[in-house]
Order: structure tokens, then sequence, then C-alpha cells
């Protein structure tokens, strides 16, 4: 695989994979570019973006990519309706104002969406609140309850719950355990991450 | 004059103190938005770097209200550096090494290009017979002195404040003609108090019995108690409460205690009263006028039905550049919402952009300052 793919956080490597040559994509929340400038050098993919962070923006123009600083909750509403074939969100989902909301938004502006989360009901979080009974600080979420910008802390099974109820289809799954991929089963249990891939049903 | 082997200056040392700059006459009568016409019309410029021989590496640097030509090079009034000498150069943001930059004296203005002090055709100064123009007529300007250039195609169009009004005019009026637009902490379109500002340094100008209906040349008396009250009033817009606390706070100008009296005892006020009188040498008084009327009437939207979105994507001809704007926390005259109204009709239009806030304590002059976030913005927009 070329240099900066196999860099690539293994969600973000999943969904590299995953979108079609040529396509046009929305990556909100798109930190350092690092997916953007990927899908843009080796699948030829008019890549735009959307991140909070000045700095982060700052990088990405450099790299060459289209990135507005902005927040997701307010500035999505700007974009029209089907204008992206994918809409990305990954690692964002749990941050958002209203992540119902912010699901409808990314279908409504992509055809597709990749959406990847830190899962709460993994076994270690539950362990930890379980035997301590406090708010877990892991490896992979490691800042306290009071500072977090995770406002809505989520697990595999809410958020499959939250797709049926706003009739928005799953069309595939991937989940994970630190860096490597992890099987289906079980997955509310034995997930640290998860990324599905969304369209719209009917 | 036609092509010529590109200028380039060496740094500082590129212009003397004389006032004749390099220029070419537009071969064709210009049309105005009013519906008029400008005939003769000189553009002043300067150039830096070599045209390449494919003819692709032309960047229109588009300069504010009192700007001019001497981007890098120093000012013939002034002897001063270059008011953007810090970014444009070998080795810096807007690279002459690699780039051939261009600025021009906007129409209407006072550093060579034709404007109200040029003579019209019956050999008098055009004074207030000048007629009213607009961004869009400067920018008309600018793309007939380019078309007299040969350059088809820019790889950039950028400026800030007034010169970003113009990037964004260009790039909505002539679709494709520059691959790049990078707007910074500039509008789409002039606000109430935008205007408002304006008007009061009008009225300062008009009011002053010198100014004699515009019509002072050749007097021996200039509206420059007026313009300096202008200049006063619009510096302050310029800059940040903030910046001038720093700056200034309430200290007091060479003195210990308040003189109970009208003379400058603070320091901001001995600081704009400098300001003032400093830019009465330097620029007329009724391109000052004609100027901030093109900018009030500004609004790029109405050129376009009403819709923004429209002014980047009419009907079936699509984006054709790629975006960048820029603004600053501290800027209350051009603020970030302003930019980010123009970022969301490029998203409506489906255009390539990025934008980003940048945090700098100077207000709207922030973009002709040390900040160093907008050196590697600009440097990454026009390389990436």
């Amino acid at each position: 695989m070329a240099e900066g793919v196999t860099a690539l956080r293994p969600d973000l490597a999943v969904i590299f994979r995953s979108v079609a040559t040529g396509s046009r994509v929305l990556d909100v929340g798109c930190g350092d570019g690092a997916l953007m400038a990927a899908l843009r050098d080796h699948k030829q993919v008019d890549a735009r973006g959307i991140e909070i962070d000045g700095a982060m923006v700052e990088r990405c123009v450099a790299r060459g990519l289209s990135v507005v600083q902005g927040d997701a909750d307010r500035d999505l509403a700007f974009y029209p309706d089907g204008a992206f074939d994918y809409a990305i969100l990954s690692q964002t989902l749990q941050t958002a104002a209203r992540p119902d909301r912010m699901l409808e938004e990314l279908l409504r502006v992509g055809a597709r969406a990749f959406v990847s989360f830190p899962n709460f009901a993994y076994w270690r979080m539950r362990w930890a609140l379980l035997r301590r009974g406090r708010m877990p600080v892991t490896r992979h979420l490691p800042v306290s309850w009071y500072e977090t910008q995770n406002i809505h802390h989520v697990t595999v099974s809410d958020f499959e719950a939250l797709a049926r109820d706003l009739g928005i289809g799953v069309e595939r799954c991937w989940f994970f355990t630190g860096t490597r991929e992890c099987g289906r089963g079980g997955a509310n249990w034995r997930a640290e991450h998860a990324l599905f891939e969304l369209a719209r049903r009917g | 004059m036609g092509l010529e082997t590109p200028l380039d200056h060496g740094g500082e040392a590129g212009k003397g103190a004389t006032d004749a700059p390099n220029s070419l006459g537009l071969s064709q009568p210009l049309a105005l938005d009013s519906g008029q016409s400008l005939t003769r019309v000189t553009m002043a410029y300067e150039t830096y770097g070599h045209l390449s021989a494919a003819r692709d590496n032309a960047i229109l640097i588009c300069h504010a209200l009192t700007g001019d030509q001497y981007v890098a090079s120093t000012h013939p009034r002034t002897g001063k550096p270059g008011w953007w000498a810090r970014m444009v150069g070998p080795g810096l943001p807007v690279d002459t090494d690699r780039f051939h930059v261009i600025c021009a004296n906007v129409i209407g203005s006072c550093l060579g290009s034709t404007g109200p002090a040029s003579l019209a055709a019956d050999g008098e100064p055009y004074a207030m017979r000048f007629p009213v123009i607009t961004i869009r007529d400067m920018v008309r300007a600018l793309v007939a002195m380019l078309d007299e250039m040969g350059i088809d195609r820019l790889h950039s169009v950028v400026g800030g404040s007034m010169g970003g009004m113009q990037a964004l005019s260009l790039a909505a009026n002539f679709p494709g003609r520059a691959e790049r637009v990078l707007a910074i902490a500039t509008s789409s379109r002039h606000s109430a108090q935008n205007i408002a500002f304006h008007e009061l340094g009008r009225q300062a100008i008009m009011a002053d019995p010198d100014w004699q209906q515009g019509a002072y040349y050749g007097t021996g008396r200039a509206p420059d108690s007026g313009l300096s009250v202008a200049r006063m009033a619009a510096h302050i817009t310029y800059l940040s409460e903030d910046g001038l606390t720093a700056k200034f706070g309430r200290r007091l100008q060479d003195r210990d205690v308040v003189g109970f009296g009208f003379d400058a005892d603070f320091q901001v006020e001995s600081y704009l009263r400098y300001q003032g009188s400093g830019f009465t040498r330097r620029f007329d008084a009724n391109s000052y006028l004609y100027i901030t009327r093109a900018m009030d009437y500004f609004d790029l939207a109405e050129e376009h039905g009403g819709q923004l979105a429209h002014a980047f994507a009419g009907e079936g001809r699509g984006a054709q550049s790629r975006f960048c704007l820029v603004s600053f926390d501290t800027d209350w005259l051009y603020p970030t919402a302003e930019s980010r109204h123009v970022v969301h009709a490029l998203n409506a239009a489906g255009a390539p952009v990025s934008f980003v806030e940048l945090a700098a304590p100077y207000g709207h002059d922030s973009f002709l300052l040390d900040v160093p976030a907008l050196d590697r913005v600009v440097a990454g927009f026009l390389h990436g």
C-alpha cells in the first residue's frame, strides 16, 4: 500500500478501502486531513473537509486540501442535498450536540455515510465502571468525565437502535479492538471501536 | 505599452523616490457599471519575479482602499517599504522566485492609474467629473490590463480587505480566469456599519472648505483636514480595542497630567493625528471619496440575482477555481461571520473552498502584520 495510506488509523484504512475511486467525499471532523489526502492521491477522490480546530485546518490547507474551519453541528446545513457520494464522520459522533440530527444531515448531504465511534459498552469500560464505580479513563478515552468532549456516550447496540428508529440502513459494519479488526459476534462487549456504513432506506 | 520583459525589482532597491510608475494604457474604453465609460485608461503596476514560458505562474495581488501597487517595493512618496513586503518576495509565502507577481493601482486611486486627479480629455483634472466606479469596474480594468499583458489565466488572485473583494469579484465575473482565489479579511458586501463609517469619512472631506466641490487641484489648497479626519475614523476601524488598549491605554502624551484643553493629551490622540496627517501626504481626497463609494456599493449577491451562491456557480458553468478565505478573530470591520457567509455560498455552489479564522491581536490590520499562521496558510494554499 502506498505511503500515507499505511499510516491511517484502522477505521480510516477501512474507509479508504471502501470508498469508490473518483467519488465525492465530505470528511466531517477531518483532523489533519490524512484520510482526505490519501483518498485524493490514490483514489482520485474529490475530497472536502470540515474541521473545528484552526491549527488542523492550516495543516490541511498546506496539503492542498479544501477544508473549512467550522462546527459540524451548525455548518453541515449549508451543504446542498446529495452533494457527496459519501459523508464521513470518524470518532466524532459522540461529541455532536444531537447525534441523531447529525446522522440525518450526513445522509442528506451524502448518498452514504461512514460513521465510526468508540463503543462505551466495551467490556473493559463496563468492568472499570462496575469495579470502581467511576467513569472509566482508558488509553483510547484518556480524558476525565468533566473535560471530555464526548458528551453523548454511545454503544454499538444504542447506535443500531438509533439507525433503526431513523430508518437508516446499515450496509456494512466493522469492529476493532486496539488496532485490530475483530468479528461481529458479541461486538457490543468485545469491540473498542465500531465503524458503520449507512444508507438511507427506500 | 505592450509585452515587455517583466521587471524584477531586487527588493527595496527597486524603486527610487520618483513618481514615474510602470504603466500601460488600455487599448479599449472601459465600460462601467454606471453605464458610463472611461476612455484612455492608464494602469500603473509593479511586477516581481519572472513570468514562466508557459505563462502559468502569474499571481495578481489586489490592494486595499488606500493601498497601491508598491506591494513589495519602496513607496515613491513615503520612502517606506512595500505594504506587504513581509509576505511577497524571494522565499516568502508569495515566493517571487517561483511566481510572477503583479500588483496594479486600482482605477479611481492616485498612484498612477486613472482616477479623479487624472486629466480628462479637455486637459483639466476630472475631479468630480470622474464617473462613480464599482469594485467590479476596478476588476474589469485589472483584467483588461492582464489581457494587454497577454496573461490569460492567473495562477492565483490574492487580496485582503478591498483587495479580497476584488479577488471574489474576479472569481464571480471572470470564472476560470484565476485557478486559485485567496480572499483575506474581507466580505461579499458592505454592511450598514461599513457604509456608515465611510460616510463619516466622506462628509469630513466634503465639509472641509478646501475641498471646493472637488475642484481643488491646482488651487494650492486641498482638503487635508477633512481627509485627515476621514483617515483617523477609518484607522480606528482597522484596529482592535484590545490592540489599542495594549498600545496606548489611557497613557498621556508628553505630559504627566491632563492639560484641561484640546491638545492631544492622550497618546492615542497623538497617534491618530499622526496617522491622519501622514495620510494626506500620500493620498488624494477625491480618490478617497470614489474608492469608499465603490466599496459601499459592493454586494456580490445583488450582482447575481440576490443569491451569493449564484455568483460562484452561474448556470451550467460550475465552480472553476479553488478558494481560500481567511478571517481574524479581532477584526470587527469584516468579522468572521462575513467570511463564513461567503464560505457557505461557495459550499452551496459546490466550489472547493478552505476557510480558517486565525487568532491575531491586531484587528482588521492583522492581514498586513506579523501573523505567522497567515504566512503558513498563504504559502500552503499557493503551493499546495
